[in-house]
């Protein structure tokens, strides 16, 4: 990709046309049953310090031993973003006080990290993709939780987070809008998901991004930039991003300067301020911690986790589009959650008879994405089941039900027969297609009699069949053929 | 028999097995005399009660035959320890009312082997120091003094209370840590035998750290012997500390009194410091002689680095420290002086809770590692760290066995003669001890003479990683050739 | 003189040591004779030389990944200078 202003991303200033550079750091809570370091539960919730072992309390005396899958995890994931994976890397001290941080330092990877640069392909529309490049990803200990409202004067510090193993996936200052930084977070997360590294999920904070912010005129060496803190979904990420960039212009058209500062984005507000307190006096005094030893692993055991890896959104796009034809759009919603590929597949293939593709993705991105939607659900979480959606798709497919009635199909196995089998439904209830012509042939006679005024119309105007068709269809309930309906009539009507 | 407080731990061993005594006498005996000591400071928590408990269960098993290498064995332990239950103060304020929920592995290597606990014994606080002066809880007067003179004299430290209490036969047999010196230096000074074994020998869990790198446990006991038997029960590998090291345990006491015939001790050159006491220099002679008549090879080596170890040190222990204190915050656990905010609580806890050696070094430690000053000192120290091992290896690849150096550059001196003026003065007592740290490597220190003010000097030796065995054989050579060293006398009964 | 005052202030905060006032100068002097003493170390050659991360040569072993502890929030709040529910407390910290 170029690193020059992309025309179309650029944004007017009263001086001019700006450019804005984006990169991001990412705290990805790594998917493991223990801690990092310690033996306590990284499970989300319990009671105030009930996952907290006496390393996770910093008790004198006591001393980190790293597991094993937070270590796999993050091979995984540097994997999953095609990265350099480090045979050998160190863990450091990170050292700073604060209530929440026992050991008054964090452990993490500061010169050899786990994982070395690599790259993700994001679509930011259907007809654009960007390669951003990663820095590096590393392990490290989340702190504990403060809270602040129990109290107007006290704190009461939980350390059921502390010592949670992260992954802190850096980006390259490879992004130029906020679409472009919300596709690249969305697709991050969806590779994320797809390895089982970690869940994804903002609410809870198992995925936090601080967003560096920095704007220039096109073509010019970067500017000071702005690290934006934990903003917590991907929403007001891209809403953090213009307030931001919008400010640093301001600034600087104003003939100001940019400080290098971390800031917060206050969603209610929209707006972003310093946080000048957390900048107070910052010296990490890193130094690599002597209670651990270097981490070394053989190419053979990275070999193993990279054969067993599940396959990723863009191989799965690849093979939609190849082996079941979908096109591009198409292939592209579907694997952005795996779940709802998986559910596509089911549905593709459910009872061993092939259908067409095609059609089972329309319903799932169309009629069944809309009621997911409705509900808050994604598809797969729905109580609809791949293989309803699959027998939907097979009775249009056999003629037996019109595109209408299968309409008028799921909401009834949306709201009435949930665990409906949908040719069960189509029996009981009569919805079956008419395609007996004799049946047929009445209704349209019965429609052109009683209307000669509309049918001397259509023979100067044949569009008015349109009409006709509607009318037939009412007085069958839907259920005629429409094929068969508008061969009929054609003919009656002599257009 | 006449006082069983005199006995050696393996001749206690001995007689407890053979039932001529019981441990419930021998821990009495031992807590009457650790109580008529306590003018000494040796201890800061005593344990009688719990003693006494364990040593009737000891009994029962002794009684049935079913005794553990150290059934009954009453034992002092270093206060920066972590027993279960049991005051953990590592001398400092800052601890001064800290209970552990938990045991150290160390200790419950010994509990699990029959030994019996008599009390914490006191130490620099957090084992900074070379005197056991910078206790918050005082410091530990040495049981020996000048003939005909009252002077308190200094224990040696950081283990100076387990020194101490070892020489005065308050417990049989002490545990106790060294990061520079801190079991090598005191055991010198109080005529008993200490030893820092390979790093990562002995698990480090439940330790209060000092300097992670560099500290190790390790005993002091009143013979070669004795420190072999509780080296052995202390040793092991844990997997909840990733520094130590899976590899068996050898019989360290089969080692004890093998011939040293043919072995080749290294006499590194660097060791033969300007302005080093001539009794020292003597003392030296005298060890490389018995070496030499018990048929062992001397050469001459050099260690090109020596001088720089002490400088090092004195940025990677602080440097370590300064990050391994961090956790005293007054937050969780320990002493909390109150504050306007959570920075002031800080200020003013660490403050207080910290005494003035530990801050100093807190505050050399913070400073090396701050931005613009960690490549020029911790980077570099670390670099000549490699160097200084770099310079062991080369020996030892040169058919070297085992490095036959002082263990002190001077006997045990009087409280507050140094260190009050200039701190790098009470440093320099670390100088023969601290390169072993550096390099990770087994050091032991004998004593093996007296000074011509009538008090205990050792020697010392250097051994390859993992090879205790050859220092404790070597070790038992000079113990056997060297005068012996008669126990003080018990001036504070 | 590498240290002088200003420096020792911004390491006691930086290490959360409150000095007294009379406290600056002297230590401000014990410093600057330990960095005298560590002065030497700028001599030798360390060209090359790799900083020391393990003394001894081992891999480091990994933990199984399974919850083996936890459930002692009785323990880990026993010594807590100030506790309520279980959890710490502290003075009110703004964020
Ligand atoms: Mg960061
Ligand atoms: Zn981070």
């Amino acid at each position: 990709m170029t690193t020059q202003g992309r025309p179309s991303k650029l944004i007017k200033g009263a001086t001019g046309d700006w450019e804005v550079v984006i990169g991001m750091e990412v705290h990805a809570q790594v998917v493991s049953k223990a801690k990092l370091f310690s033996g306590a539960a990284a499970e989300f919730g319990g009671a105030p310090n009930s996952h907290v072992s006496l390393v996770d309390a910093a008790m004198p005396g006591m001393l980190p031993v790293i597991n094993e899958e937070c270590v796999a995890q993050a091979v995984r994931s540097g994997l999953g973003l095609k990265a350099k994976i480090n045979l050998r890397s160190h863990f450091d001290r990170k050292n700073y006080f604060y209530p929440d941080l026992p050991q008054g330092y964090q452990i993490s990877q500061y010169k050899n990290p786990l994982v070395g640069e690599g790259t993700v392909s994001v679509d930011v529309s259907p007809s654009e993709r960007i390669e951003v490049g990663i820095e590096r990803l590393h392990l490290e200990q989340d702190a504990g939780k403060s809270l602040h409202d129990q109290s107007a004067t006290e704190s009461f510090v939980d350390l059921n987070r502390a010592g949670v193993g992260l992954m802190e996936i850096v980006s390259k200052p490879d992004m130029r809008s906020a679409e472009e930084a919300k596709a690249y977070i969305t697709k991050l997360r969806t590779i994320l998901r797809y390895l089982g590294t970690c869940d994804g999920n903002m609410e809870q904070g198992s995925l936090r991004a601080d967003v560096n912010v920095s704007v220039r005129r096109p073509g010019e060496p970067l500017g000071t930039r702005c690290e934006i803190k934990n903003v917590n979904s991907i929403r007001f990420i891209g809403q953090a991003i213009e307030t931001e960039a919008r400010r640093q212009i301001g600034v600087l058209e104003d003939g100001g300067v940019i400080d290098q500062e971390t800031r917060l984005f206050d969603p209610n507000r929209g707006e972003t301020r310093s946080m000048r307190s957390k900048e107070e006096a910052h010296d990490y005094r890193y130094f690599p911690d002597p209670d651990l030893l270097p981490l070394e692993l053989d190419q053979a055991y990275v070999d193993a986790l990279a054969a067993a890896l599940p396959e990723l959104p863009d191989a799965k796009k690849a093979r939609f589009i190849a082996t079941h034809g979908l096109p591009a759009y198409d292939a592209s919603v579907l694997v952005a959650d795996k779940e709802t590929a998986d559910y596509f597949e089911a549905a593709v293939a459910h009872g061993a008879r092939s259908r067409d593709p095609k059609a089972v993705a329309n319903w799932i991105m169309g009629d069944v994405a809309a009621y997911a939607n409705s509900v808050g659900l994604s598809v797969p979480q729905t109580h609809l089941k791949p293989a309803q959606i699959a027998a939907l798709v097979d009775l249009i497919a056999a003629g037996t039900i019109s595109g209408k009635i299968a309409k008028d199909l799921l909401v009834i196995l949306i709201e009435e027969d949930k665990d409906g089998d949908p040719a069960a439904i189509v029996e009981a209830r009569g919805l079956k297609q008419v395609t007996d012509r004799g049946a047929i042939e009445a209704a349209v006679d019965a429609i052109i009699a009683a209307n000669p005024d509309k049918v001397a119309q259509a023979k100067a105007k044949p569009s008015m069949l349109g009409w006709f068709v509607g009318q037939v269809m009412k007085s069958t309930g839907g259920k005629a053929n429409p094929q068969a309906v508008n061969d009929l009539l054609k003919g009656k009507l002599g257009i | 028999m006449t006082d069983v407080t005199e006995l050696t731990l393996a001749a206690a061993r001995a007689a407890l097995v053979k039932r001529e005594i019981s441990a419930v006498e021998l821990a009495r005996a031992q807590i009457a005399a650790l109580e008529a000591a306590r003018v000494l400071n040796c201890y800061i928590s005593e344990t009688p009660e719990q003693a006494l408990a364990a040593a009737a269960s000891s009994d029962a098993r002794l009684k049935r035959g079913e005794a553990r290498p150290l059934e009954g064995i009453p034992l002092g332990i270093k206060d920066l320890y972590c027993t279960k239950g049991v005051k953990t103060t590592a001398g400092s304020r800052i601890l001064e009312n800290f209970v552990p929920t938990y045991e150290s592995t160390v200790t419950a290597n010994l509990w699990r082997d029959g030994a019996v606990m008599l009390g914490k014994l006191n130490l620099d606080e957090f084992a900074m120091g070379s005197s056991n002066e910078t206790s918050y809880f005082g410091p530990v007067i040495s049981p020996w003094r000048r003939p005909g003179s009252n002077v308190k004299l200094v224990p040696g430290g950081s283990s100076g209370g387990s020194a101490a209490a070892v020489a005065a036969r308050l417990c049989y047999g002490a545990t106790a840590t060294d990061t520079g010196g801190s079991i090598r230096q005191p055991a010198a000074f109080t005529g008993t035998v200490g030893i820092k074994p390979t790093y990562g020998r002995c698990s480090r869990w439940g330790i209060v750290a000092f300097a992670s790198s560099l500290d190790q446990a390790g005993p002091i006991a009143r013979s070669v012997c004795d420190a072999a038997i509780l080296l052995r029960s202390m040793a092991g590998h844990d997997p909840r500390d990733s520094t130590s090291v899976d590899r068996p345990v050898p019989d360290y006491m089969a080692a004890v009194g093998t011939s040293v015939r043919g072995k080749v001790i290294g006499i590194p050159k660097e060791y033969r410091l300007d302005g080093m006491p001539p009794e020292i220099d003597k003392l030296w002679g005298e060890g490389v002689s018995w070496l030499k008549a018990a048929g062992a090879k001397i050469v001459e080596i050099s260690l090109p680095h020596t001088r720089y170890a002490l400088p090092a040190y004195y940025i990677v222990a602080p440097a370590e420290a300064s990050s391994n204190l961090a956790r005293y915050d007054g937050v969780r656990y320990g002493l909390r002086v109150p504050g306007k905010d959570i920075i002031d609580l800080y200020e003013k806890t660490r403050a207080a809770g910290f005494g003035k050696e530990v801050r100093r070094r807190i505050m050399i430690g913070t400073y090396v590692l701050s931005a613009g000053y960690y490549d020029a000192y911790y980077v570099r120290a670390q670099k000549i760290r490699t160097l200084i091992k770099r310079d062991f290896e080369a020996a030892f690849a040169a058919g070297v066995d085992a490095i036959l150096t002082p263990a002190t550059p001077s006997a045990a001196f009087g409280l507050g003669e140094k260190g009050s003026a200039d701190p790098v003065e009470m440093y320099l007592n670390d100088v023969f001890t601290v390169t072993v740290n550096m390099a990770g490597l087994p050091g032991i220190s004998v004593p093996a003479g007296r000074s011509a003010e009538g008090l205990p000097l050792a020697l010392q030796l250097i051994g390859r990683a993992f090879d205790e065995e050859t220092l404790f054989g070597l070790a038992s050579a000079i113990e056997q050739s060297a005068p012996k060293i008669e126990p003080p006398s018990k001036w504070w009964t | 003189m590498p240290v002088d005052q200003a420096i020792v202030r911004r390491i006691a905060h930086l290490a959360r040591i409150e000095l007294a006032a009379d406290e600056v100068a002297h230590l401000a002097c014990e410093l600057n004779a330990i960095l005298a003493f560590v002065e030497e170390l700028g001599a030798v050659d360390v060209e090359g030389v790799e900083p020391m991360t393990s003394v001894m040569p081992m891999r480091m072993k990994e933990r199984a990944d399974v919850v083996t502890e936890g459930n002692i929030a009785d323990a880990i709040v026993a010594n807590a200078p100030a506790t309520e529910d279980h959890y710490f407390i502290v003075p009110k910290v703004v964020e």
